[in-house]
């Protein structure tokens, strides 16, 4: 039996509709993500997960129980989920012990037991040192941590995270991406991860759930979405690629999966001239115009292939790195 | 799939028996008595019957007319004079180099914080005929035969209002003018403007919308007044609306006239009201950038000497000069014998607090209603912001407008609309604590809406959220998140209450009952029956009480907390 299951739900405000038409079944264990550019539903499909807001239509199960319909929702507090919020939500005016504990004492887990799971998740959480803190006194990663300490401690049937890594600077996030995938992977709770940044959600899920003006765009694993998207928007916003047409028909064409050289390929090889050039580190990202074509594409090579602006230079592309899209 | 669902469970939530509540106590403060008080100036008071006969005997005599058009005219002049004290100072305090800018607005906290009827007690010690200090001491210096001065004049009165509400003009300009960067003042100054004209040309036109809204919450102050018109207009034989009012409250009671009589004080309250709200909600006008560029202090050179005599003066008129008088007047044998040591007694202080009948205990009664009006406004706007800021109930909005609508009654409109809810059987509350109490209450529902409402909106509401999708329910969030995290503001907004509710008179007065008898009627019976040293001990015990919650008030809430916009 799926443990979560959306089926059909929708949610409208007025004549705006956030979310239309999602389903989407969730095995227990399963990390999902709900990826997609801000206003695209995300968000309120997590909210209506989490109980604070009701579908306009459709139904979300639980174990087969159904927790939310258009004619009546159980409330957010007899869910048995947690939920982990873009402001972190640690309240200030109890310790980080308190905080972590507080779950724990709402469903009347015995003083002792409860004081030995507070100090397990914070050890884990490599928070143990400052338990008896206040949170105005800790950084933005360290409260990252107490927000998730206190949502895995009540062991909940759903976890729920919502964009939670954003306020976060750069290098912190990457950690943090790697810490809440390895949380994960210990508890193995059932996870729906709400997520604008694609990597973010390449690195932690099973499944990424791409979502664009309310609708869902496509259900895969990550590297399904990324070798085989399935609609224009879904190559476009995962992952940088090339727009071609050939035939009638719209291919993405991703920039590393073309060659560059100088010499002629044996085969599939068309003649371009370098546009523009920039030097990632990582890797060079080329602009490069096929000779008597209008449009451009992209091409990203090693960083030790050197073209220079004006240059001529083969390339070589494999007909099976091209995906058929939607328009 | 689970396609064999089991039927939905509801959760039921208590806390919904608590919106109920909320809504029924508002039903009761504020709707209640508003109809009552509109549908009691069509009643006949013999049969009950609908009737045109209250309005006809309201405006039936030139007198009462005329006090109608006097209440208007105090109304303006108050207004301009407070202007011409409170827009100078507001500019000087907060944005020239003014030495003493701090003590500036300590001394317009000490006025705001005067009661308008000690004021004019204190301008009656000053400036009444003949006996007044400031005569005595003018026949003193120029030998001529009697002074000049007759605080008991219509100008007397316009000069005693303007002076103790001043503070409001001040609080509304100071707030826009703060708003003001000093980057839109550089940029004038470097197109070529100096600094008087760029005062002229940029900043004040920028803060006009602000003054205009102080002006007209003065106006209708100063038209809603009680207090100071009772001591100072009758003896000097001309009537206001309120004095006129009063009138037809005294044996026997008109209630039915009055109410008709209330209808345009209330009529240009609410479209003053309206005015005011358009005006400073104008936004474009206002291109007020919040806290975005830094605020620099005007250099006014010398004038900063001129402008610190100008503020100076104005604190002798409103804090100095009235308070060195009280006091002289609280610890003295007979006030007209003057500053000597064989006069000075501490005999009135023990009389107040210990022979007299009720005096002490009209201090008693004015804490303990003024507690329990701020404690009940507090929760009553604490839960109605509550709802309207989570969109708990549909409509929600109504529920806050309901809060905020007795802003536009005055204090004695206010009065009579309880008068003819609550004094007639069934409830028959008249002289009763209880109706002093709920009538406090509706007075500040007002002060108590905006902070609270201010005070849940600078609280993301996900710090509630996490509360309940660990389990804990609405009740838990509220104790153990929302209320610890918003104790500061909530006593604050107390006290914001608390204040003004000890010393309120114009609802008191006609509600109170010869147990019930609060600081404020006390001090205005003392005044009818011209037992100035008793009084002014009275008036100054009561400012002392005041000074420990002050104290804690700007330890809570920062040392500006009363002087600023939410305060009014």
């Amino acid at each position: 039996m799926s443990k979560l299951v959306l089926k059909n739900v929708a949610r409208r405000y007025g004549e705006v509709e956030a979310v239309a038409d999602f389903s989407l079944e969730m095995r227990k264990g399963e990390f999902v993500s709900l990826l997609g550019p801000s206003g695209c539903g995300k968000t309120t499909t997590l909210r209506m997960i989490a109980g604070f807001m009701p579908p306009s239509s459709g139904a979300i199960e639980l174990d087969g129980e159904v927790i939310s319909s258009p004619s009546g929702v159980v409330p957010p507090e007899k869910r048995r989920m947690s939920m982990i919020f873009q402001s972190y939500a640690i309240w200030p005016n109890m310790t980080v012990g308190q905080n972590v504990g507080f779950g724990l004492k709402i469903r009347k887990v015995p003083k002792a037991e409860a004081e030995r799971r507070i100090d397990k998740i914070l050890d884990i959480t490599q928070m143990r040192a400052l338990k008896d803190r206040y949170p105005a006194e800790l950084s933005g990663g360290q409260q990252q941590r107490v927000a998730l300490a206190r949502a895995i401690v009540v062991e909940p049937e759903i976890l729920l995270l919502d964009e939670p890594l954003s306020n976060l600077d750069a290098n912190l996030r990457e950690e943090m991406r790697f810490e809440i995938r390895r949380l994960h992977d210990e508890f193995k709770i059932t996870t729906v991860y709400v997520t604008h940044d694609q990597s973010e959600a390449m690195v932690t899920s099973d499944r990424i759930v791409v979502m664009n003006k309310g609708r869902i765009e496509q259900i895969d694993a990550p590297h399904i979405l990324y070798g085989k998207p399935r609609s224009r928007f879904v190559a476009g916003f995962i992952g940088r690629t090339n727009f071609l047409e050939r035939d009638g028909g719209n291919y993405s064409l991703r920039p590393q999966s073309i060659g560059i050289s100088t010499a002629k390929p044996s085969a599939n090889g068309v003649e371009a001239e370098v546009v523009d050039r920039a030097y990632l580190g990582e890797h060079w990202d080329y602009q490069v115009k096929p000779l008597g074509e209008a449009r451009g594409l992209r091409v990203s090579t090693l960083p030790t292939s050197v073209f220079e602006v004006g240059q001529r230079v083969w390339l070589e592309i494999d007909p099976a790195a091209m995906v058929r899209v939607d328009q | 799939m689970a396609t064999n669902a089991r039927p939905l469970k509801r959760g039921w939530d208590p806390t919904w028996l608590l919106w109920g509540a909320i809504i029924a106590v508002l039903l009761f403060l504020v709707v209640s008595p508003f109809i009552e008080l509109i549908l009691s100036s069509f009643r006949s008071p013999k049969d009950g019957g609908f009737t045109f006969a209250n309005y006809a005997a309201a405006y039936g005599r030139e007198r009462y007319v005329q006090a109608l058009i006097n209440s208007l005219q105090l109304g303006a002049a108050a207004a301009v004079l407070a202007g011409i004290f409170a827009i100078p100072l507001a500019w000087a305090v907060s944005r020239t180099n003014m030495p003493g800018r701090g003590f500036v607005r300590m001394v317009v906290l000490a006025t705001f914080i005067t009661p308008p009827y000690t004021g004019a007690v204190a301008w009656i010690l000053l400036a009444g005929p003949n006996a007044g200090w400031l005569n005595k001491a003018f026949v003193f210096l120029t030998g001529a035969e009697a002074g000049p001065f007759n605080i008991y004049s219509f100008p007397g009165l316009v000069f005693v209002i303007a002076l103790y509400s001043f503070p409001y003009i001040f609080i509304f300009t100071s707030a826009a003018l703060e708003l003001v960067s000093s980057e839109m003042e550089d940029a004038a100054n470097i197109l070529g403007a100096g600094t008087w004209r760029t005062m002229r040309r940029v900043t004040l036109p920028l803060a006009l919308p602000a003054i205009l809204g102080g002006l007209i919450i003065c106006f209708l102050e100063a038209i809603a007044l009680f207090a100071s018109p009772a001591m100072i207009a009758i003896p000097a034989r001309f009537n206001v609306v309120t004095t006129q009012l009063f009138q037809f409250f005294a044996n026997p009671v008109r209630v039915e006239v009055a109410a008709a009589y209330a209808m345009p004080l209330l009529g240009v309250t609410v479209m003053l009201v309206l005015v005011q709200r358009l005006i400073t909600n104008r936004k474009g006008f206002v291109a007020l950038t919040g806290k975005g560029g830094e605020r620099r202090p005007i250099d006014l050179g010398r004038g900063r000497w001129l402008m610190f005599g100008y503020a100076m003066l104005v604190a002798s008129m409103s804090v100095f000069l009235p308070y060195i008088f009280l006091m002289q007047a609280a610890f003295a044998k007979a006030w007209g014998r003057g500053f000597s040591l064989d006069n000075f007694s501490f005999k009135n202080f023990h009389f107040i607090l210990f022979e007299h009948a009720t005096a002490a205990h009209s201090v008693f009664n004015a804490l303990l209603f003024g507690a329990a009006a701020a404690t009940a406004a507090v929760i009553i706007t604490f839960g109605v912001s509550y709802i309207v800021t989570r969109r708990l109930i549909p409509y929600a909005e109504v529920l806050g407008f309901l809060c905020v609508a007795p802003f536009v009654i005055p204090g004695v409109v206010l009065a009579i609309g309880f008068y003819a809810a609550y004094a007639p059987p069934p409830l028959a509350l008249y002289g009763t604590a209880m109706i002093l109490i709920l009538a406090f209450t509706t007075r500040f529902l007002p002060i108590g809406y905006v902070n609270s409402s201010a005070a849940l909106r600078s609280l993301n509401p996900e710090m509630e959220e996490a509360v309940r999708v660990l389990g804990g329910n609405r009740f838990t969030a509220l104790k153990r998140v929302v209320a610890p995290l918003l104790k500061r503001n909530l006593l604050g907004a107390w006290l914001l209450i608390f204040i003004p509710a000890t010393r309120e008179l114009s609802s008191a007065i006609f509600l109170y009952g010869p147990n019930t008898k609060v600081v404020s009627v006390m001090i205005f019976d003392m005044s009818e029956e011209g037992n100035f040293e008793y009084l002014a001990a009275l008036a100054l015990i009561l400012q002392a009480l005041t000074l420990p919650m002050l104290w804690i008030g700007q330890r809570a809430m920062g040392r500006d907390f009363m002087l600023r916009r939410t305060a009014t």
